[in-house]
């Protein structure tokens, strides 16, 4: 179990309350739960990393249990009861500093101190869809739902939110516009929040200004966005909705900047690499994928068999593990590359190769090579 | 005989050396008289004429008469070596006789299927476990016997108020109700709190039933397809006489993907759990190439080794759209699969169900 799990580097929860690890150099996945003692009330509804160096994942399941998982070892090695299922799903899991931060469906928010049975409660409203932390500061998160409009709350002041949104002025008809947000996400090396909703819009929220509206809306497509992520490169944002529709958009001017293609069903989870530019999405259609920021070109597609609901990647390079050599990695990526020119593929990998056999005489010469290969390139594209 | 052999001498002639095509030049020469033969021969001599590129198709013709013809021709000339080849094939196979090697099998986009990863491995425990809990499992646990309700779109006209009629008369416990302007969202709770377990619309465009929404109850999932081909029970030949009241047995074909799957569950928890033998009514849903063709067939042992099938009626063809989760909303509701026709259907080899 030990092996398999430190080589995963996507964790996925399903709706059948497995948690799937997935290796994209070994391109296999694995069940962590034993089979004989499934239930549908062990879905996993939220997901987050335990600690900084990610050794640990936090599960949390519809019959109100937070369960750690080793990913060191392979086992689940805690299990603690935080809720219960009158109170509704888990909508989103936190750590701060030996804390535990719970918020479930009724919008009972809870901060779990370690060694103390004694926790903070925060009421946030009725349906909460999700509870998001600020990853800068790590005491304050944001919750939303349905008729619940975005609120920041700081854990060390729990008595009334930092910041309450305020509804949009009414329509061109003077009527009042529904709330309903569903994702929301803190923009780094800023006080603003974005936000998508059940009526396809996404909303930027600046608290640092005395405005309490949003200060760009963008509406996409006609269905409700279930999911929102950031990638590590600013000013853009990724959505998803129930038809499973997939699009980057830009922050600045809020125009699509282009269309995640590939996906069957809608989305449940979605969350980008924190350096790299790779989205995971998985969702009611079985697959986890994994689009390329860059060229939004489909990079892994992994059937789990069950609905997912939820995806975490680890920051480390997805690609990557520790006992790989380099080249190996280079070639399985070239395996993968999915609509290229096979012949053109070849040719790549030879010059990888050679530049890394003679990496200290010829180290000129591989460039010129690659410089040559460029150049062909560039000629078949023409 | 000239005129059919000219396309062939065409193509030899530019590859094979000159000295042939000299004779060939001769012979259609000493030929040349009658009138048809002129417009024929025209386009063959033109290559020595004007050297044609070494790829001369006959679409470079620019009359549009001479070139038809040419291509009837061409036509003849191909259905003739096939037929030729053909009769040769079967004589050497006559010749062994039982000897002679296996035939071929033709190639089909159904055996060239592209693998699909979904394919449902009867022995996978997770796959097991999903559908032994899903929203069908009450029925395939027989704790809940199939009750239908079936209506149509607003203002039914003809052909969709019979082919609701059959296709009650053929799943036993439905019952046809007008729709009354009702909307979808309304009648479901309605439904659930009478106890149906389904709820099926038919859609019609210009009097003729192109859509249907199968959704379960209490809690999904809703399925949309494209109907099409429907044929009802008078417009068809050598029909039989009206099925009876039994429960017929139900036959599904094909169903081999976890999308696939779903769908052959919610059309075998339609029919109620013990088929009726005497009546010896079939209804088939068999999938082809991603089409869901019914037939309804009542069938009769002739003797041990021969049995008879007679159709009753109506047959259709179904296409699925879209699977959703939960029971029918199609402005909130999560898809679990949307066809996609520009992704999905780049490939014809690619099958989902």
């Amino acid at each position: 179990m030990a092996a398999k799990s430190q080589i995963c580097s996507v964790w996925v929860g399903s709706e059948t309350g497995i948690l799937k690890g997935v290796s994209l150099t070994k391109k296999q996945a694995f069940n962590f739960c034993e089979m004989s003692c499934l239930s549908r009330d062990q879905e996993v509804c939220a997901m987050a990393w335990a600690d900084p160096h990610e050794s640990e994942v936090l599960v949390g399941c519809v019959n109100g249990t937070v369960k750690t998982f080793s990913t060191e070892k392979g086992i689940f090695t805690e299990n603690r009861q935080c809720g219960d299922v009158t109170q509704g799903r888990f909508t989103g899991l936190a750590v701060t500093d030996s804390s535990l931060i719970t918020c479930v469906e009724s919008g009972l928010l809870k901060v779990w101190k370690e060694g103390s049975t004694e926790t903070v409660e925060i009421n946030a409203g009725a349906a909460v869809c999700r509870m998001r932390q600020n990853p800068a500061h790590r005491h304050r998160v944001a919750t939303g739902g349905k008729e619940n409009p975005l609120k920041v709350w700081d854990l060390e002041r729990p008595d009334t939110p930092i910041f309450t949104a305020k509804n949009v002025r009414n329509d061109w008809l003077d009527l009042r516009v529904p709330v309903w947000v569903r994702d929301m996400a803190f923009i780094p090396d800023s006080d603003k929040i974005v936000t998508c909703t059940g009526h396809h819009q996404i909303r930027v929220y600046d608290p640092s200004t005395p405005q309490r509206r949003p200060v760009l809306e963008v509406q996409f497509g006609e269905y409700p966005l279930t999911a929102l992520s950031l990638p590590a490169s600013q000013g853009s944002v990724v959505v998803g909705n129930t038809h499973g529709q997939l699009a980057v958009l830009d922050l600045r001017k809020g125009l699509v900047r282009g269309c995640l293609k590939g996906l069957a069903g809608g989305v449940r989870g979605l969350q980008c690499h924190p350096s790299l530019p790779l989205v995971a999405s998985c969702g009611l259609d079985r697959f986890l994928r994994i689009h390329s920021l860059e060229d939004r070109s489909l990079q892994h597609k992994v059937y789990l068999k069950s609905r997912l609901n939820c995806v975490l990647l680890s920051s480390r390079g997805l690609e990557q593990s520790d006992g790989d050599v380099n080249g190996e990695v280079e070639e399985v990526k070239v395996e993968e590359a999915d609509e290229g020119d096979e012949v053109w593929d070849t040719m790549e990998t030879v010059t990888e190769k050679r530049r890394k056999r003679n990496a200290g005489e010829e180290e000129e010469d591989g460039k010129v090579t690659e410089k040559h290969a460029k150049k062909k390139k560039a000629a078949k594209n023409l | 005989m000239d005129i059919d052999e000219q396309p062939d001498t065409q193509n030899g002639q530019k590859k094979k050396g000159k000295v042939k095509k000299q004779k060939k030049r001769e012979t259609c020469l000493e030929k040349n008289d009658g009138k048809e033969q002129d417009s024929v021969t025209e386009p063959a001599r033109n290559p020595t004429e004007n050297s044609f590129p070494p790829t001369f198709s006959l679409s470079e013709i620019k009359n549009k008469q001479r070139r038809h013809c040419m291509f009837m021709k061409l036509k003849q000339e191909k259905r003739k070596q096939k037929l030729e080849l053909r009769k040769k094939r079967r004589k050497e196979r006559q010749a062994l006789g039982d000897k002679a090697p296996p035939k071929e099998v033709p190639k089909t986009i159904e055996n060239q299927r592209i693998y699909d990863e979904t394919t449902v491995d009867p022995e996978d425990e997770e796959v097991a476990f999903d559908e032994g809990t899903d929203e069908f499992s009450a029925y395939f646990n027989r704790l809940t016997n199939p009750k239908v309700l079936i209506t149509t779109s607003d203002r039914p006209r003809g052909r969709t108020v019979r082919f609701c009629e059959q296709l009650a008369t053929i799943i036993p416990d439905a019952h046809v109700y007008y729709r009354r302007g009702l909307a979808l969202k309304r009648i479901i709770p309605q439904c659930i709190a009478r106890g149906f377990t389904y709820l099926m619309v038919i859609n019609e465009d210009r009097k003729v039933p192109n859509g249907m929404v199968l959704c379960h109850l209490p809690d999904g999932p809703t399925a949309h397809f494209k109907v099409s081909s429907v044929r009802l029970r008078k417009e068809m030949k050598r029909r039989g006489k009206e099925p009876t009241e039994h429960h017929p047995e139900v036959i599904l074909n094909n169903f081999t993907t976890r999308l696939g799957h779903t769908v052959g569950r919610l059309f075998a928890a339609l029919f109620p759990h013990d088929p009726q033998f005497v009546g010896r009514q079939v209804a088939t849903f068999h999938n082809q190439r991603d089409f869901i063709f019914f037939r309804f067939h009542r069938y009769i042992f002739k003797n041990e080794k021969r049995v008879g099938i007679q159709e009753l009626g109506p047959r259709f063809t179904l296409k699925l759209r879209s699977l959703q989760k939960g029971t029918f909303d199609s402005k909130f509701g999560e898809y679990e699969w949307v066809h996609n026709r520009h992704e999905m259907d780049a490939s014809r080899r690619k099958f989902h169900l």
